[in-house]
């Protein structure tokens, strides 16, 4: 049986780890290339570093992260952030990206996901979704780190890039991200639920409890969280356990000690 | 000699190269492990391993693109008898044929079509995507030392398609998602891997170490 997975997400900036909380105020967690070997023998089921400032600034630092990164860890790295174009994509995943994760990029031009889908395949596009509540039961589209709306309904575009070819959607809640308080539930499961291909939660994880929700009642196939694991809050050992105890299907931690 | 990786520009060979480096050091092979696309090389290869992500089609294009390459694999691998692993679509591309978009002759070494995974329940999402465990079919030297079975250890898959094979004496082991899907397939010196070894920590590692000390 498939298992569900537990995804530390490591935010980088010039090179080093960050955490924002609501993408502000940075603090410095370490290398991410010691984080990422720590969470491998830990027993995280994949990584994943997002870019955070590649928005804005000039990137290049992550491909040398991403590379020494591939040369030590044998799971499956995630990397996104500022990936513009498909040579951006390329130089990721010859670096020794396994996925993609395009943001802004593909809500300015969605084109961006068929191209990648079709030139990579559709197993190592993922398209990262930030939404934010606007109504009841509905959800919008925000871009650069939650700063700039579209306008475009969350659940609507998800289909709309799944039918493109991304093979995966990394949903962030912008109302959540930050605060401890747990995913948004009813976003995550309105956007699983509408689609055929995973869905890695992410945006809120306080509690090991959180982790369980995610999975049990917003359907997600994955969950990301940062900052409860960066922090040593919990280990990956302790949240899989967690996540056994209350009914879920995990790949034990330890087996990455074996 | 040793071990050549071919390089056809399908995506991160960086992380088998060295997965395998790894599994050399680790288990006291001296096999140097080479990334190459040259046919040449592959031919006097001792071991060889194809990888491979991204659509069959494009895959079987790759590996046309490379005047000479698919000889020097059936030289290799079939009039030799050379022990070779394929990754992924490089397991896939085994097959007789790819039914991914359209019909695409694979390498025919594996009779069998590569065809889209259709579980029965539809809240099982596609790609299969992430860990899962391997229900063994046939005793294989490659599993030597892995716990296999539902209270095994796991490997790492990301696919939409699998090899069907026609005969069941292809099948080394299968994993569940709604049904089963092929996991491991293989014949003689030929053993392919649907999953991901470069990526399966403790699992991969280990199968990797077996296939550099396996003798066929």
């Amino acid at each position: 049986m498939l298992k569900s997975r537990v995804i530390p997400c490591l935010d980088v900036k010039d090179g080093r780890v960050v955490k924002g909380i609501n993408f502000v105020n940075l603090r410095d967690a370490g290398d991410p290339v010691e984080s990422a070997i720590a969470y491998d023998a830990a027993g995280a089921d994949e990584l994943c570093f997002l870019d955070i400032t590649a928005s804005h600034e000039k990137r290049g630092t992550i491909l040398n992260v991403v590379q020494r990164t591939a040369e030590a860890c044998f799971m499956p790295l995630t990397v996104g952030g500022g990936v513009r174009t498909i040579e951006d994509m390329r130089q990721l995943l010859l670096a020794g990206a396994d996925k993609i994760s395009i943001n802004s990029a593909a809500v300015a031009d969605r084109k961006i996901v068929s191209d990648g889908a079709q030139k990579f395949g559709s197993q190592c596009i993922i398209v990262a979704i930030d939404a934010k509540r606007v109504a009841p039961g509905k959800w919008e589209i925000f871009t650069h780190g939650g700063r700039n709306p579209t306008g475009i309904d969350a659940v609507g575009y998800a289909k709309d890039v799944v039918g493109r070819g991304a093979g995966e959607i990394l949903l962030t809640s912008m109302d959540r991200d930050g605060t401890g308080k747990g995913f948004d539930i009813d976003l995550t499961r309105a956007i699983s639920d509408a689609l055929s291909v995973p869905v890695i939660a992410s945006g809120g994880v306080g509690t090991l409890d959180h982790l369980v929700e995610g999975i049990r009642d917003g359907h997600a196939a994955a969950v990301l969280a940062a900052s409860i694991f960066h922090f040593g809050t919990y280990t990956i050992a302790q949240a899989k356990e967690h996540m056994r105890r209350a009914g879920l299907h995990v790949r034990a931690a330890c087996e990455a000690d074996q | 000699m040793g071990v050549a990786i071919i390089d056809y520009g399908s995506g991160n060979l960086h992380s088998a190269q060295k997965a395998l480096e790894r599994a050399a050091r680790e288990s006291g092979s001296s096999a140097e492990i080479r990334l190459t696309s040259d046919p040449e090389e592959v031919r006097k290869a001792e071991r060889i391993v194809l990888p491979g992500v991204g659509a069959f089609a494009d895959c079987r294009r790759g590996l046309d693109a490379i005047e000479g390459m698919v000889e020097a694999l059936d030289e290799a691998v079939i009039e030799n008898g050379r022990p070779f692993l394929g990754i992924c679509v490089g397991m896939q591309l085994m097959a007789t044929r790819g039914l991914e978009h359209q019909v695409t002759e694979g390498l025919d070494w594996i009779s069998g079509d590569v065809v889209a995974i259709g579980p029965g329940d539809k809240s099982l999402k596609i790609p299969h995507m992430g860990w899962n465990t391997l229900n063994v079919r046939r005793d294989h030297k490659l599993l030597d030392g892995i716990a296999t079975g539902e209270n095994g250890l796991h490997a790492y898959f990301v696919h939409s398609f699998h090899l069907e094979p026609s005969s069941a004496d292809i099948l080394v082991a299968e994993t569940d998602h709604g049904g089963a899907l092929t996991a491991i397939v293989g014949r003689d010196n030929l053993i392919g891997t649907q999953f991901h070894p470069e990526k399966s920590q403790t699992l991969g590692l280990a199968l990797l170490r077996n296939f550099l000390h396996w003798r066929p």
